[in-house]
């Protein structure tokens, strides 16, 4: 019993920190919720800390086999926590400059990088719904949280129905591979459809749902109808904190339930996933063209992106599998400096949520405009950027695996993708401004956004260490 | 005797029920939130027949935290809905169409 705690230690952590600062927030009377944030950032450290500093070097099952600690767990909880930590900081910015601190936004923000750690270390199918609830239940609240903004409360209504929705499904299929297996644990489950050879269409009908849960948390095509309303509708900071951290948690939920719980399924749910991947990719390049508003555009950007992430599932090899843990990874920290350059532009009052807001972007700031060329071109697959590298490994891995067409598909794709991605740099290079208004925010938020876009840079140039940190982390 | 494919039949239309009533109602958001809880107890339906004819009581575990977390997201459900009407005045589905494109 003893050693299953110290294997959930660093989740224990994060629980215990986020019900203290709960009641810290509670207390405080200071408007700017300072100590809050600070602890909030602290108990982040904490946590990275614990994870770092135990890092698993085999797998091991706590708790009757709902909860898995191993190489991959821990690397993507690790890249969750600092992740978030950087999210945090520049929501901070957001919150602080328009008067709006609101301490529950960070106590909501642990609660779901809790259920984020909890989903990645998901061994059965009740933890990875409980932690699956825990992530989205705080999300719901945190995109409502600005309690005064009709679109942000309509953007939480679709987000809740259509998330419980999702949940529903995904349930319907847990329970229907429950009947048949007799077992919720993900091994188990695995032992069972290997010897079990007669009712293979049964499994299908429960995997089916349960694929539809994991694509509506994903936001694939054709079940994306929630992306777009919800990345517009919601706050800029809390739009920040879903297109990132949450989806690393629903790239190691789709591992988890598919590599290690129906891997014997593999060649059904790979045609599945070939509809997804092409419909979203198909949907999210296409009809991001048509959009101006940049956190819409981000959004179908999004949709696109998780086509290419099912790509490296599609492969179904290991190293399809690591292309697709890169791809999630350099696409939260792509996503991460492209929200926050929104985050850095505005100012209260003004959102900078327009394309139009970023017309002649070079002249009016010449190194932000760089910084955002960085991460458009690297979210466009330009080379030497770090998007090019993540689409690179996977489509090699899908090519090694025979899907050629599929492959070119994906990169017609990828090029009709370009023409967005480009526009923005065109705007910011090439435009005159509507308004000499300079970049006014604070030299803290500059440094951190330079250090993103230079990361971006910088990966781009050394892809090699991400990828084989990937590679290793799912061999062990 | 009822038998198990009874019960996941019963089971089934209800899910069915619940899907298409949050599709096909454009009234009001709280039959749509009513639809996400009729599906959560289908759901709990299979999970309890499953467990009464395998023998295995993992499935009633599951209904307890399917029954706990659907309170939760009920509360947060009207939360939000609250929000939502002192912002829109309404609650009809219909009004919901502030972002396009």
């Amino acid at each position: 019993m003893n050693a299953d705690l110290i294997i959930v230690l660093p989740e224990i952590t994060l629980l215990a920190l986020a019900c203290l600062i709960l009641i810290i927030d509670a207390f405080s009377k200071d408007p700017a919720h300072l100590l809050t944030y600070w602890t909030t950032q602290a108990s982040l450290l904490i946590v990275l800390a614990l994870i770092l500093f135990d890092f698993p070097t085999n797998t091991a099952i706590a708790f009757h086999g709902s909860f898995v600690s191993d190489a991959m767990s821990a690397t993507l909880k690790a890249f969750m926590c600092g992740i978030s930590c950087v999210v945090f900081f520049y929501s901070y910015e957001y919150v602080k400059e328009r008067n709006c601190v609101q301490g529950e936004y960070f106590v909501l923000g642990l609660f779901a990088v809790l259920g984020m750690m909890i989903m990645t270390s998901a061994y059965s199918l009740l933890s990875v719904y409980l932690g699956l609830e825990l992530l989205s239940l705080s999300l719901y609240a945190m995109v409502a949280m600005q309690r005064d903004s009709s679109s942000a409360s309509e953007a939480a209504m679709k987000y809740f129905v259509l998330g419980a929705l999702a949940s529903g499904m995904l349930l319907y299929g847990i329970s229907m591979i429950y009947g048949l297996t007799g077992s919720l644990q993900l091994m188990t489950i695995a032992e069972t459809i290997n010897v079990d050879a007669t009712n293979r269409m049964y499994f299908v009908y429960g995997m089916i749902f349960m694929i539809i849960g994991i694509a509506f948390k994903l936001g694939a095509a054709p079940f994306h109808m929630w992306v777009p309303d919800v990345y517009q509708g919601a706050p800029t900071s809390v739009t920040l904190f879903i297109s990132t951290a949450p989806k690393i948690a629903a790239f190691a939920m789709a591992m988890r339930v598919l590599v290690d719980g129906l891997m014997p399924l593999i060649s059904d749910w790979q045609s599945i996933l070939i509809i997804l991947a092409v419909l979203s990719m198909a949907t999210g390049n296409i009809i991001a063209i048509a959009q101006t508003n940049i956190k819409r555009m981000l959004a179908y950007s999004t949709i696109a992106h998780v086509g290419f992430l099912f790509l490296g599932l599609i492969a179904g090899t290991l190293s399809g599998f690591s292309g697709s843990m890169f791809y999630i990874i350099s696409y939260a920290l792509m996503s991460m400096g492209a929200f926050g350059m929104i985050i850095l532009l505005g100012r209260n009052g003004f959102e900078a949520d327009l394309l139009e807001d970023f017309k002649g972007l070079a002249e009016r700031n010449p190194w932000f405009a760089f910084v955002m060329l960085c991460i458009m071109f690297s979210m466009a697959g330009v080379p030497p950027f770090l998007g090019f590298w993540s689409k690179w490994f996977v489509l090699k891995e899908l090519v090694a695996s025979g899907f050629v067409e599929l492959a070119g598909i994906a990169v017609v794709f990828s090029i009709i993708g370009v023409y967005y991605y480009l526009r923005i740099i065109k705007l910011m290079y090439f435009d005159t401004p509507n308004a000499m208004t300079s970049v006014k925010s604070s030299k803290q938020m500059r440094f951190v956004l330079s250090m993103n876009g230079l990361l971006i840079l910088a990966l781009g140039l050394a892809p090699n260490i991400l990828m084989a940190l990937c590679l290793t982390v799912l061999s062990g | 005797m009822i038998t198990l494919p009874e019960v996941l039949l019963l089971a089934a239309m209800l899910f069915c029920i619940s899907v298409v009533g949050i599709f096909l109602n454009r009234k009001n958001v709280i039959i749509l939130l009513m639809c996400i809880e009729l599906m959560l107890l289908s759901v709990n339906m299979n999970f309890i027949a499953f467990s009464h004819f395998l023998g295995d009581i993992h499935g009633q575990v599951f209904v307890f935290f399917i029954l706990t977390v659907a309170a939760a997201e009920s509360a947060i459900g009207l939360a939000i809905l609250v929000v939502m009407f002192r912002n829109k005045d309404t609650i009809n589905v219909d009004d919901l169409n502030s972002m396009k494109g």
